[in-house]
């Protein structure tokens, strides 16, 4: 007998029963690790994070703004930490968003194809492009033209501490452009799934190209457009890499000038070196970013089933 | 018919053990990797990096070391030895050298931090834990032995179109607190001096501060985690200063005088040049109770030879 029918719909009913099991116990399995990990990231992150918060203070930590976790009395306040990654988050989504959308209505709606066909791989590449490899440039080129921007700003000042271009801006420029990738490609998704016919509709009624873009097209595929930016607003709170290099790293309030640290590179820097309750703490760190981008993650649930429902 | 039959189930059951398998003993071979893979680093960097030194070295070691190896092929096995990012030429340095006299033993180093190093002596995970800074009560309350094998000199530096050549102690302590924010006050040309340190818990930093007395009351305008990080910021930032391992000092920053003490290793060793932190090779418990192969690594370490390695990689000697 040849092999192909040994699997063939002619093959006895017994056989094929068991291929279909073994195949759905493999299959079974599979899934089961990735369960696996994310339960065990879970409670990983509870169980290591939370003796710190009550041993310090929940309080102490959480609203705390002095950070000296080497010092004789430790202080481990970590409020400037977490206001600088959600302001600097924040302003590179601000910035990033627009930009990344309006990229997405070009490529979709206005660029030629030829053209299209250049900034697509483009936007592609960018997407890519190693985070260091970001940083590397963020210091070779955005920190030194920072710091003339400083000298500049706060010649006079006497109460500035100048830190030589290493500061909040840096690090939300290099954000923002690091987010443009995962915006675009997601809202061109959105933008391509709006049905033809609605774009010809408004263009039969009389509406120029641009209200239908800003009118029909973008409102349609607002739903896509929301995960775009929340997808964006997540992988720029996941950000560690690119911005230890370019942010200067010492604990400030989140000022454009000052230089600042966010909660992935608080634990990125001091992991080496930490011991005792400093490295509980910084644990205690890691679990406040897994919950923020736990409840990113939700809210993108949300919408994307929201979504689902219109 | 059958015998595919067999063949296949039997070739889905082996995949699917090999899937519940393979994660445990893959994670046990990544370590090793890792580990070889630090030990091969160490060589390609120590031949170049050492070896206008070493080559001298060498060829007197290779005389007596083939008799020497000859005579120590008893020992066998493997010691591993993580901390300091630091002390990695050092130990680089050492495990070859080391390995050179031993060919049947395998010393691996890593690089994870200090107190890392400790952390994993005291939990067993290997066997000796470079420190590039004193032991603190914690650590030697908990079975750690503080055994210094060489010290190390910090490096004041700042960027090379800096005028300045000299801070004395007094000077370091007003730049680092934020007492002074200008290099006119030092005779240099106006402009702001940017503060660059290492982060909180870095060997470097607490050795730095401590011999200043201005511990926890520094004002960093950067915080790097890096030797390497701080270099590079400093080269590159008009009016920066910044603290380094001594032996890891290139041309791409300017080393200050102290003082008016050159920061050399004869300067460290005469006492004149105050920057100055111990290196130390911890181990769980007093060295003549480890196994024979570490007692062999330290007995080389406090040799003759061993000491030469020492001042050869940048350090000063203890003894």
């Amino acid at each position: 007998m040849t092999e192909k029918k040994m699997f063939s719909i002619k093959g006895s009913r017994k056989e094929k029963a068991l291929v279909e099991h073994v195949a759905e116990v493999i299959f079974t399995v599979c899934a089961f690790f990735a369960v696996l990990a994310v339960i065990s990231i879970t409670a990983y992150m509870f169980i290591n994070g939370t003796p710190a918060l009550f041993q310090v203070g929940i309080t102490d930590i959480l609203f705390g703004t002095v950070w000296k976790p080497a010092a004789a009395e430790p202080s481990f306040g970590i409020l400037y930490i977490i206001l600088t990654s959600i302001v600097g988050t924040a302003a590179a989504v601000v910035i990033g968003a627009p930009i990344g959308i309006l990229t997405a209505v070009f490529i979709e709606e206005i660029a030629s194809p030829r053209l299209a066909a250049i900034v697509k791989p483009a936007v592609e590449l960018l997407a890519g492009i190693p985070s260091v490899i970001y940083g590397l440039l963020g210091i070779y080129l955005l920190n030194p033209l920072m710091y003339k921007v400083e000298l500049a700003i706060f010649r006079d000042s006497t109460t500035h501490r100048f830190t030589g271009g290493a500061n909040l801006i840096s690090a939300i420029i290099v954000l923002a452009i690091m987010i443009l990738p995962t915006v675009i490609n997601v809202s061109v998704s959105a933008l391509h799934a709006v049905p033809r016919n609605q774009k010809m509709a408004s263009l039969a009624m009389g509406a120029s190209p641009i209200q239908t873009i800003f009118k029909v097209l973008i409102p349609h595929a607002k739903s896509g457009i929301i995960s775009a930016v929340v997808l964006g607003t997540g992988r720029a709170i996941g950000e560690a890499m690119a911005i230890t290099l370019v942010s200067g790293s010492s604990v400030n309030f989140p000022l454009p000038f000052n230089a600042v640290r966010f909660l992935t590179t608080a634990i990125v820097a001091e992991m080496g070196y930490a011991s005792g309750l400093h490295r509980q703490v910084l644990f205690t760190i890691g679990l406040v970013l897994f919950v923020f981008i736990m409840c990113i993650n939700i809210t993108l649930t949300r919408i994307l089933k929201g979504g689902e429902e219109n | 018919m059958k015998l595919r039959k067999v063949i296949t189930l039997a070739g889905t059951a082996v995949i699917a053990a090999g899937m519940m398998a393979g994660c445990s003993s893959q994670a046990e071979e990544t370590t090793a990797a890792e580990t070889t893979t630090a030990a091969e680093t160490t060589t390609a960097e120590e031949t170049t990096e050492a070896e206008t030194t070493a080559a001298e070295e060498s060829s007197e070691e290779a005389e007596g070391g083939s008799e020497a190896a000859a005579a120590n092929t008893d020992l066998s096995g493997s010691i591993s030895m993580s901390g300091s990012t630091s002390m990695e030429t050092f130990a680089n340095a050492l495990c070859e050298s080391f390995m050179n006299l031993y060919p049947n033993v395998t010393v691996t180093a890593e690089f994870t931090g200090s107190s890392a190093g400790i952390e994993s002596v005291l939990s067993g995970a290997c066997d000796i834990g470079n420190s590039s800074r004193n032991l603190t009560e914690e650590e030697i309350g908990s079975g750690a032995v503080e055994n210094i094998v060489a010290i190390d000199g910090i490096a004041v530096v700042v960027d090379p179109a800096n005028t300045v050549t000299d801070l004395t102690k007094d000077q370091l302590i007003d730049i680092y607190t934020g007492a002074v924010t200008n290099w006119s006050e030092f005779g240099g040309e106006s402009s702001p001096i940017i503060v660059v340190g290492r982060e909180a818990g870095s060997g470097t930093r607490s050795a730095f501060e401590e011999i200043l007395g201005i511990e926890d009351q520094c004002a960093y305008a950067n915080e790097l985690d890096s030797t390497g990080a701080v270099m590079a910021r400093v080269a590159s930032t008009p009016g920066a200063i910044g603290y380094i391992s001594l032996d890891v000092l290139d041309d791409s920053v300017k080393a200050l005088t102290l003082d008016g003490v050159e920061a050399t290793a004869e300067n460290i060793q005469a006492g004149t040049y105050f920057l100055s932190r111990p290196f130390v090779m911890a181990t769980n418990g007093e060295i003549s109770e480890q196994n024979e192969l570490v007692q062999a690594l330290f007995d080389y370490v406090y040799s003759e030879e061993g000491q030469d390695l020492v001042s050869s990689v940048g350090l000063i000697t203890v003894q």
